[in-house]
C-alpha cells in the first residue's frame, strides 16, 4: 500500500510540475481571492486584520476544490481510470497517494498565501509553531476528504458543480477549527477553547477521513 | 490444460440491456483469437468483461483460472488491455508514462526501456509529452505499456487503428511474438485482411452472442468468413 501511495503521489506531482496548472492557475486564483477580500474590507483595515485567519482558510478551501477537481480530471482523460483499475495498484495506496499529492500542493500554496496575508492584511504573526501544526493537520483533513468526495463526484453528471456542493458542508468543521486555531497565532486573540483543542479536532477529522478513504476508495473507484 | 478464457452462457448487462446475451468462448494458451462482427455487436463489451471491467451477471466466466464473477480484481492485474483510449497521462512524457505503469505492475525500469525501444519510441521521442504525440505515436506508446507490463493475456480493441503501415507491421510482429512466447491474445478488428491473417481463429460476435467459433486457415480470404448482418 505505501509503495503504491508513493508511486501515485510521485506521478501526480510530476504531472503538476510539468503542466504547471497549480502554479499558473490555482495560485493566482487564491491570491486573487485574498486581494478581493482586501478590496471588499479595505475601508476598515481593522476588520481585515481581525478576519485574516478566516479569510486565509476560505481562500485555501476554494483552492482545495480546484486541486481536487484537477486531481480527478487527470484520471478521467483518455482512459486513465480504466488503466488505473487494471494496474494492480492497491486502491488504498491510490487514495493515499492522491491525497498526499493534493496535500503537498496545498501546503506550498498556503506558504505563499501566508505571505499574502501578512502583506495585504497587515498581520504580524506570532505563533509560528501553532500556525504550522494547524496548517499541517487541516490540510491533511482537506486533502483526505477532498480525495474521497472527488472520486465520488467524478463519475456523476455535472461533477464540476457537484463537488463543491458535496465537499464544502463536510469540511466546514475544518474551516471553523483551523480559523479558531490560527486566530490566536495571527492576531493574539485569546480563545475560550485553546488552539490545542482545535488542533485535536482537526486531527480527529483527518484521521477519520483518511481511515474512511483507505477502506472505501476501492469501491468508490469501482463505481465510476 | 486449463483454458486461459472459459465463458459459458456468459451474460453482461449494461444497465438493463444485455450487451452480452449468453456468450460461449474458450481460448487456449498461446492462441491469437479475432473477434469480428458489426458495430454494437458486443465485441468491446466482451473484451472489457474479460478484463474484469464489466461484471458478468450470469453464466460461467473464468480467465486465467480466476472466477470473473467471484473476484474481478484478481484478473485485472494479469490482463493487458489496449482499448480505444490510450490510457496515458497527457501531461507526462512517454517515458514517464511507460515507467509508471511498469512500476505499478512490479516490473523493473529496464522493462519500460526495452518496451520503448521495441515500439520505436526510445531516444528523443521518449521525452516528449504525450499530448504532443500523433495518434499513431500514442498507439505505439500504449503498446509499449502493454509490453512493459508483461501480462499473460492481451486484449486488443481495434489495435491497428491510427497506425501507419510500418506501425501495423510492427504490431502484427509483436502480437505473433507474444503468442509464440505463450501469451494469449484476443482482439477485435474491422480490418479483416490483416486481422484474419494475424489470427489463429475467428469468433463472430453478433447481437451480444458468439455465433461462430472455428479454426480458419491462416491464408483464408476475409470473404470466406460468414458475414453477419
Amino acid at each position: 500500500m505505501w509503495r503504491d501511495a508513493v508511486l501515485v503521489a510521485g506521478k501526480d506531482l510530476r504531472i503538476e510540475a510539468r503542466s504547471r496548472v497549480t502554479t499558473n492557475q490555482v495560485l493566482p486564483y487564491a491570491v486573487l481571492v485574498l486581494v478581493l477580500f482586501a478590496f471588499a474590507l479595505d475601508p476598515d483595515r481593522g476588520v481585515l486584520a481581525r478576519a485574516s485567519a478566516g479569510l486565509f482558510w476560505v481562500a485555501v478551501l476554494f483552492s482545495a476544490l480546484l486541486m481536487v477537481q484537477r486531481s480527478n480530471v487527470i484520471e478521467t482523460l483518455d482512459g486513465a481510470r480504466d488503466a488505473l483499475r487494471l494496474s494492480g495498484l492497491d486502491p488504498a495506496g491510490i487514495f493515499l497517494g492522491k491525497a498526499a499529492a493534493v496535500m503537498v500542493q496545498l501546503l506550498l500554496l498556503e506558504i505563499v498565501l501566508g505571505f499574502g496575508v501578512v502583506v495585504l492584511y497587515g498581520v504580524d504573526p506570532a505563533g509560528f509553531g501553532v500556525l504550522a501544526v494547524t496548517a499541517l493537520v487541516a490540510t491533511w483533513g482537506l486533502a483526505g476528504a477532498g480525495t474521497i468526495y472527488g472520486v465520488l463526484a467524478a463519475g456523476q453528471r455535472g461533477r464540476e458543480t457537484l463537488l463543491p456542493l458535496l465537499l464544502l458542508p463536510v469540511v466546514a468543521p475544518v474551516l471553523i477549527a483551523a480559523t479558531r486555531a490560527s486566530e490566536s497565532a495571527l492576531n493574539g486573540v485569546s480563545l475560550d477553547v485553546s488552539a490545542g483543542d482545535w488542533i485535536a479536532l482537526l486531527t480527529v477529522f483527518a484521521v477519520i477521513y483518511t481511515s474512511f478513504g483507505v477502506v472505501a476508495f476501492g469501491p468508490l473507484l469501482e463505481d465510476q | 490444460m486449463e483454458p486461459v478464457v472459459h465463458l459459458r452462457a456468459a451474460v453482461c448487462l449494461l444497465g438493463r440491456f444485455p450487451a452480452l446475451a449468453g456468450v460461449d468462448l474458450e481460448v487456449d494458451r498461446g492462441e491469437v483469437v479475432l473477434l469480428r462482427g458489426p458495430n454494437g455487436a458486443g465485441k468491446t463489451t466482451l473484451l472489457r468483461a474479460l478484463a474484469g471491467l464489466v461484471p458478468v451477471a450470469e453464466g460461467e466466466a473464468f480467465v486465467l483460472g480466476r472466477d470473473l464473477r467471484a473476484d474481478r480484481q484478481a484478473v485485472r492485474s494479469l490482463v493487458g488491455l489496449l482499448g480505444h483510449a490510450s490510457g496515458l497521462y497527457e501531461d507526462l512524457s512517454v517515458s514517464d508514462n511507460v515507467s509508471f505503469w511498469a512500476r505499478a505492475a512490479r516490473r523493473p525500469k529496464s522493462a519500460a526501456d526495452g518496451a520503448l525501444a521495441r515500439v520505436g519510441l526510445d531516444g528523443r521521442l521518449a521525452a516528449v509529452t504525450v499530448s504532443r504525440l500523433s495518434a499513431g505515436q500514442r498507439r505505439r506508446a500504449s503498446l509499449a505499456v502493454l509490453l512493459a507490463r508483461d501480462c499473460p493475456l492481451w486484449l486488443l480493441d481495434e489495435p491497428h487503428a491510427g497506425l501507419d503501415a510500418a506501425g501495423r507491421d510492427l504490431l502484427d510482429a509483436i502480437v505473433r511474438g507474444a503468442a509464440d512466447e505463450g501469451r494469449t491474445v484476443v482482439f477485435a478488428s474491422h480490418e479483416l485482411d490483416r486481422a484474419v491473417a494475424l489470427a489463429d481463429r475467428t469468433v463472430v460476435v453478433a447481437a451480444g452472442q458468439a455465433r461462430l467459433d472455428g479454426e480458419l486457415p491462416r491464408a483464408v480470404s476475409p470473404s470466406a468468413v460468414p458475414h453477419v448482418a
